[in-house]
């Protein structure tokens, strides 16, 4: 059955798209299936959808639970309006979708867990150059006016995922998700091919085996940051020096990034099985190295991976085992905030 | 009333063919060392993977201690270098975390070192009850006044929507 046929077999549902913490992308990402929006917008009644749709969270409050057939959920859990709107998607729809990689893993958002709440207040509010606050002003989640009380959510300390957060269906990673791994998602719920609750809709296989460059045996010396060489087309690029996450990276999107020679960075998350991203990188990459000299492996790992939380954890922090750095008013452990800045 | 001394707890992957039996022989030969250890037996420690050390940790372990036979004596033939780099690995990544260095330790103990093991145990567990608690899972909660201000927004909505007389 073609999805189009499959598009009109089912009856009307209600569907719902929300953003959180994101940068939109997965928005673009949902338009990006093209002509075949029309597809679903004959599938389902969007009922919001902040970006393209004019609806009120006040009559999504007010419809039944459960009454909201899809709803496609991306964006970390940052603040406490988020985890409101997570909680209240949750309670209205039938199937949740943590969609793209914020949802999934906390992506780019989760990176502020390398970090504290109060470093990102003091760069935000007043180090940045184009900031101008000679108060000294910051955002209060209460303020006193003539009128009453106004409030503004909590920024929460550590940013959490959607399935930290509430209860998740299914998961749709990639930042964005290419729209053909969109499509098939939309394609498995109305025919009701769903795999088991809680899974992860994508292939189960890593951005290798769809990499064209030649595998051979991977033995390095030396890391190589990727404005040092230019590397060959044919080779793997690990074989190369680079850190490349394609080993632990789940396929879906075409080997896209080391196909034109820059390494996987991990965008589409772990592979089926995983749990911590970063510890499939760190166990990958440690069986490369050719060295069985305790010192020369500190060096090579000291000097060719300066940004160990950026290299292994850039989509997945907050989806990580750890989840964070350690704060510094906690247990006795003493942050080092300096190694967390990007490389 | 005395305070309690803080008892650390040690979870300890050794492998079967050297440090597990470097653990029994400290057994039989009624070597005593520190009760904080849980050990885990696995066929190397080249079968540690670092994520079994990440969630040890972040599950409430104090420490984590990985134990296998001495470089070159590997009963898998070279796994336990495997097992060097990637603790390297880990290692570097823990400390940009915040994750203190006595926390992780890698001990090489061959089948007829119980001594040297228990030792290891030993020492382990006094730097760790130097550094206290790390209770990991405090790092993840918010103020608790959160709670209340996401019951708030629903009525937020409802008065938003009421038009003024």
């Amino acid at each position: 059955m073609t999805a189009k046929k499959a598009a009109k077999k089912a009856e009307k549902g209600k569907l719902a798209l929300y953003w959180a913490a994101s940068c939109g992308g997965c928005e673009i990402a949902v338009l990006g299936i093209n002509e075949k929006i029309l597809d679903v917008a004959n599938a389902f009644d969007i009922v919001l959808w902040p970006v393209a749709v004019d609806a009120k969270i006040h009559s999504i409050e007010k419809m039944k639970d459960k009454s909201i057939d899809l709803c496609l959920f991306n964006g970390a859990i940052r603040t406490s309006e988020q985890e409101y709107m997570a909680r209240l998607m949750r309670q209205k729809s039938k199937a949740l979708v943590a969609f793209g990689s914020c949802a999934h893993e906390g992506c780019i958002p989760g990176l502020a867990n390398a970090t504290t709440k109060e470093a990102i207040f003091q760069t935000a509010y007043h180090d940045t150059p184009t900031t101008v606050n000679p108060d000294g002003i910051r955002p209060q989640t209460e303020t006193e006016v003539d009128e009453g009380t106004l409030y503004l959510p909590f920024f929460y300390e550590t940013v959490k995922t959607l399935g930290q957060t509430v209860n998740v269906d299914y998961y749709l990673p990639g930042c964005p998700p290419e729209p053909e791994r969109i499509w098939d998602a939309i394609v498995a719920i109305l025919e009701n091919k769903l795999p088991a609750p809680g899974s992860v809709i994508g292939a189960e296989t890593t951005v290798c085996d769809d990499c064209p460059r030649t595998r051979d045996e991977k033995k390095i010396t030396e890391f190589k940051r990727t404005w040092e060489i230019i590397p060959d087309t044919e080779t793997c690029l690990l074989e190369q020096g680079l850190v490349c996450c394609g080993i632990a990276t789940r396929a879906g999107c075409g080997a896209l990034c080391p196909t034109v020679g820059s390494p996987c960075i991990g965008c589409y998350g772990p592979n089926e099985g995983v749990e911590d991203f970063g510890a499939r990188m760190m166990t990958a990459l440690a069986s490369v190295i050719d060295s069985d000299d305790p010192e020369e492996i500190d060096r090579i790992i000291r000097e060719g991976i300066p940004d160990p939380i950026g290299t292994f954890y850039r989509f997945s922090l907050a989806n990580s085992e750890l989840r964070r750095i350690a704060l510094p008013a906690n247990g006795g452990s003493d942050a080092k905030l300096e190694t967390a800045e990007p490389a | 009333m005395t305070e309690e001394r803080f008892e650390p707890k040690i979870v300890a992957f050794l492998c079967n063919w050297c440090s597990y039996r470097a653990a029994d022989l400290a057994g039989t030969a009624r070597i005593k060392y520190e009760p904080n250890v849980r050990m885990i037996r696995v066929m190397c420690s080249g079968r540690v993977d670092p994520a079994f050390v990440l969630k040890a940790l972040a599950l409430g372990a104090d420490g984590v201690m990985i134990a296998g036979c001495h470089p070159g004596e590997c009963h898998y033939l070279e796994q336990n270098y495997k097992t060097m780099r990637r603790f390297s690995m880990l290692k570097h990544t823990l400390s940009s975390i915040g994750v203190e260095d006595e926390r992780v330790r890698l001990q090489w103990a061959s089948a007829a070192e119980g001594v040297q093991l228990a030792e290891a145990i030993n020492k382990m567990v006094n730097q760790v009850r130097e550094l206290g608690p790390l209770n990991w899972s405090s790092h993840w909660s918010e103020n608790g006044e959160v709670e209340t201000a996401i019951e708030r927004l629903a009525e937020e909505h409802a008065d938003a929507m009421e038009v003024p007389a």
